[in-house]
């Protein structure tokens, strides 16, 4: 059997880390792309820099659907550590692409796959001698095979090959060279393949884009001036991708000068604390972590809510417990970010579903801050942060001004308004606040962790800290109507079924979600995209006879901070769980709703002709 | 420790300063430590420096971590704004508030345990950037808030109040701050106010990192016999280096020395720090020459202080960063976003 797909199917590469071949298969996704067909990449890589196992698994589908689909139809198997396990994820009728120099035994293979064998390494080792060469080039060489095989226009390659060594010509010619060799290959030696791309016009505008390189271009057009950071997968690009962007868009035109500070800090203990320092003073700041930097911030992350200190924190999420699995996804910092520190505390998440939100959210998260004088966590996760997705080109308005929230002026002091550092004046739990060095003698005030009066006077008086207390309550059920409200996808006339979900889960769901629907299991779907909830959230559970919510962690903990923070009775919210590391299936979700729906009666419609 | 408030009236005769203003209006709250305390007199310094260079005291930010010494903010320069941060992390709430803001004055009043112990990571990494500031730590080699435990610059073989001896080697501060690359390094002493305020003075015009350790006994704690920290030991064992004067640009220098005894730099701002030597063979240009004289002359037991290095010429974060010289905290969006057409053309860039 030979699985035949146009513009649908799953390529995998399994190849060696630190041996080149990121770039190849980059090129790879991208060729088609270019020819209008919707791709989504992910990497799959180790803790590590060289000698390691690392795989690049491309989606291929016209229908536009972005989510990790499970199963692999076609394996470019590059990495004889892994031969074992690539050669069974493949699916049955798929096609398993090798490097046949060395002759394997029959046992390495399986019946049902189709084997396409390449003498990768006799081609290199005749055309190159330098051993690096060899390596780099048999990388464009399989990528130049699989071009003829798949299909892929080849001038499209040889495009992004020029985009790519514009200004190194002396590097461009021997990699289309490559390229030929391996496609010339292909086309007089190998069996056709039933996988073909097709030139398409289903990517239309949209661009491709890592979500991280998105969310540090979004702390540029939200005006942060200061960052501090300190070096953790995966969110190390993030900050890298900030200082590459404000060296282009920061950088003051007549002087040179920098528009911007950024501190590779001692560790997440001083990042933090640079943040708060630098939002004290009235700068925009923020910090990009993992769940390991966030357990060591804790401390600091009481001291701005409790002392309201405006502070971003991009939290972009890997599996743990402790160091757990570094260089895998997962959606488990939710709780840990939620109630961050000790003593009563209560943070506001932001949850994007793909760079272009990372892009909008990073940007809002700064005007959130300043509003709201507390941090702001923008939890996404290693799924988003350092994949590059096809998303909806980005947006600004140029009419958006940063809101600073509640800032008395030397001009506001100086007119005599009412200052006290904690005095509600307006009624929403925001006090008004002043930055130092503003007015020689109005507006000074003492900012501490310990508790204090409305006037920022310390005091141990119970009545004193409650009435702070509770005015920081208030503050949140303000912080409502603030977050960036949930979204809704109403099944055709409604379901009494419904499903929550947030962040990377977003392209999975919605293409499970087409399955459900076309197998008459329609749901409703709700994104959450912020905490604390807005009210539509409870209005969703309320409204429906039971709610899936649907994570990538182990223990449900959104669902838990929905029971808990919307008073929602437990027993009306199942979890539907996946968190082995790998980005979820809408193959996995379909199952999972499916099975549990028949635990409900409802079980898919059987189309017959007379449609009973 | 006194429970009475201050007056609120001035008398009329109180010397002012250029700015019109006397001593009185660089206070801060009354002190809540205990009578006698080294780091009260600390405060008193302080507020005699600035006022002595005029400093316009809104311009002042002072920060502080947790402990005894951390709370003296509170005591000096009422129209400052303050921020007694978390144990130990006050450098790191310091540099980020330098970054937002390069034209204030930044002030870090620290303790022993919070610089030494908990917070050694985030002192030594202040100095190693250079940051453009005055770091005074408040030296008692005890934590007097917990009553009485030895901390980390408790010396070996001190003596504590109930009779343990310190096994630990202690750590002196000042060392790592020259060897960390800190542009102006003191060690002073709380009962030396003479010696005490011109080295804060030559700390606050000191336009990169300034350190002073400041040997400050804790009276309820420390100043017993056996202590190497207490007000008869360090009085008995200090030995100062030098002099520091610092005259403000507007005065006239008439004091005449012999020649090679004083040594005078002018400052960026104009004034002049004036450096009369009192240990004749002592250069404080020469950092490694500080490092080595100061720990041959504690390992015969002496404390050496006055002003150890400086250079005239120090480098500062701002300068690493290559900031613009307006504070990043006023930039606007005109300066900061680069608007939805610089985005077209990166949205174009990524098809």
């Amino acid at each position: 059997m030979k699985l035949e797909a146009v513009n649908d199917f799953v390529v995998k590469f399994a190849n060696v880390n630190g041996s080149g071949s990121a770039s190849a298969n980059t090129l790879f996704a991208k060729a088609i792309l270019r020819m209008g067909v919707p791709v989504s990449p992910r990497n799959i890589f180790p803790s590590n820099i060289q000698g390691l196992p690392t795989w690049y698994e491309v989606r291929v589908s016209d229908a536009g659907w972005l989510g990790r689909r499970g199963g692999v139809d076609l394996m470019v198997a590059m990495n004889p550590q892994t031969w074992e396990k690539d050669v069974a994820e493949l699916e049955a009728g798929g096609y398993l692409f090798y490097d046949s120099t060395k002759p394997l035994p029959k046992s390495k293979f399986r019946d049902d796959v189709n084997v396409v064998g390449m003498p990768l390494m006799e081609i290199c080792n005749a055309a190159y001698a330098d051993p690096r060469q060899r390596q780099l080039f048999k990388n464009i060489i399989y990528v130049g095979a699989l071009s003829a095989l798949l299909d892929i226009d080849t001038a499209e390659v040889e495009k992004l090959i020029g985009e790519q060594y514009k200004g190194k010509e002396k590097l461009l010619e021997p990699n289309i060279k490559a390229l030929h060799m391996g496609r010339d290959y292909a086309l007089a030696n190998l069996p056709p393949l039933g996988l073909k791309v097709k030139r398409s016009d289903k990517v239309g505008e949209r661009i491709f884009l890592e979500g991280n390189d998105a969310a540090a271009l979004g702390c540029v057009y939200g005006g942060a001036t200061v960052a501090a950071w300190y070096p953790i997968t995966p969110s190390s690009s993030m900050a890298e991708a900030f200082g590459k962007h404000c060296r282009k868009y920061r950088t003051d035109p007549d002087t040179g000068k920098a528009r911007y500070a950024i501190v590779q800090a001692e560790d997440e203990l001083a990042s933090i604390g640079i943040v708060i320092g630098a939002a004290w003073n009235g700068s925009r700041a923020f910090t990009c972590t993992s769940g390991p930097g966030v357990s060591l911030m804790q401390e600091f992350i009481g001291l701005a809510y409790f002392a309201e200190i405006p502070a971003v924190i991009f939290d972009v999420q890997r599996a743990g417990p402790s160091t757990g699995m570094p260089t895998r996804t997962q959606q488990s910092d939710v709780l840990s970010c939620a109630y961050a520190s000790h003593g009563d505390t209560k943070h506001v998440l932001l949850f994007p579903e793909d760079p272009r939100e990372g892009f909008e959210m990073a940007a809002q998260s700064f005007d959130l801050a300043d509003r709201l004088q507390t941090p702001i966590f923008v939890l996404y996760d290693l799924d988003i942060g350092m994949n590059e997705r096809l998303c909806a080109p980005l947006q600004w308005d140029d009419s958006h001004r940063f809101d600073r929230g509640k800032v008395l002026s030397y001009q506001d002091l100086e007119a005599g308004k009412r200052f006290g550092r904690y005095l509600d004046l307006d009624g929403d739990g925001i006090t008004y606040r002043t930055y130092p060095g503003t007015h020689p003698k109005r507006g000074s005030f003492f900012t501490r962790g310990t508790s204090r009066d409305r006037y920022a006077r310390y005091t141990e008086e119970g009545s004193a800290y409650v009435d702070n207390m509770q005015r920081l309550l208030k503050k949140f059920e303000t912080a409502k109507e603030l977050v960036p409200a949930p979204i809704l996808k109403r099944a055709g006339k409604g379901s009494r079924f419904g499903v929550i979900y947030y962040g990377s889960t977003a392209p999975a769901m919605d293409e499970a979600l087409a399955i459900l629907g076309a197998e008459s299991m329609s749901v409703d779907a709700l994104r959450v995209r912020a905490f604390p909830f807005p009210d539509e959230v409870i209005e969703f559970v309320n409204s429906h006879e039971h709610v899936f919510v649907v994570e990538q962690n182990r223990d449900g903990q959104l669902r838990t901070l929905l029971v808990a923070e919307g008073m929602l009775p437990s027993e009306k919210l199942t979890p539907v769980l996946h968190y082995d590391g790998t980005p979820i299936t809408a193959r996995f979700i379909k199952k999972e709703i499916a099975q549990r729906l028949a635990a409900f009666n409802v079980s898919p419609l059987k189309r017959t002709a007379s449609g009973e | 420790m006194t429970y009475l408030a201050k007056p609120k009236l001035h008398h009329p005769d109180l010397p002012k300063n250029s700015l019109g203003l006397t001593r009185r209006d660089y206070e801060g709250a009354i002190s809540t430590l205990c009578a006698g305390c080294g780091h009260d007199s600390i405060s008193a310094a302080i507020i005699q420096a600035c006022w002595e260079l005029a400093v316009q005291p809104h311009r002042v930010a002072k920060l502080s971590g947790i402990g005894c010494s951390s709370k003296t903010p509170t005591y000096f320069l009422d129209k400052s704004h303050g921020f007694n941060s978390v144990h130990g992390r006050m450098p790191s709430v310091m540099t980020g508030a330098n970054l937002a803001n390069r034209d204030l004055i930044y002030l870090g009043v620290s303790g022993d345990g919070d610089s030494a112990s908990i917070g050694i990571g985030q002192f030594a990494h202040i100095m190693r950037r250079g940051v453009n500031m005055t770091y005074i730590v408040e030296n008692n080699g005890v934590y007097g808030l917990t009553k009485g435990q030895f901390s980390a610059t408790a010396d070996r073989g001190s003596k504590a109040k109930r009779g343990a001896i310190n096994t630990d080697e202690g750590i002196d501060l000042v060392l790592m701050a020259l060897q960390l690359g800190a542009t102006y390094v003191a060690r002073s002493f709380s009962g030396d106010k003479e010696q005490l305020v011109p080295l804060i003075k030559g700390a606050l015009i000191h336009e990169g990192a300034a350190f002073l350790d400041v040997l400050s006994p804790c009276v309820a704690f420390n100043n017993h016999d056996g202590s190497t920290k207490s007000y008869d030991y360090v009085r008995e064992h200090n030995e100062a280096v030098n002099h520091l004067d610092v005259i403000t640009m507007h005065k006239e220098i008439t004091t005449e020395y012999e020649p090679g005894a004083v040594q005078e730099v002018r400052q960026h701002d104009g004034s002049v720090i004036r450096l009369r030597k009192l240990e004749s063979n002592y250069d404080a240009s020469d950092r490694i020459a500080a490092m080595t004289y100061v720990q041959s002359r504690y390992a015969i037991g002496e404390i050496v202080t006055g002003l150890l290095y400086f250079t005239p010429k120090p480098r500062d974060l701002h300068g690493s960063l290559n900031t613009v010289p307006l504070p990043l905290n006023q930039l606007g969006e005109r300066e900061l976003c680069p608007g939805s057409a610089a985005l077209q053309k990166l949205n174009d860039s990524l098809r």
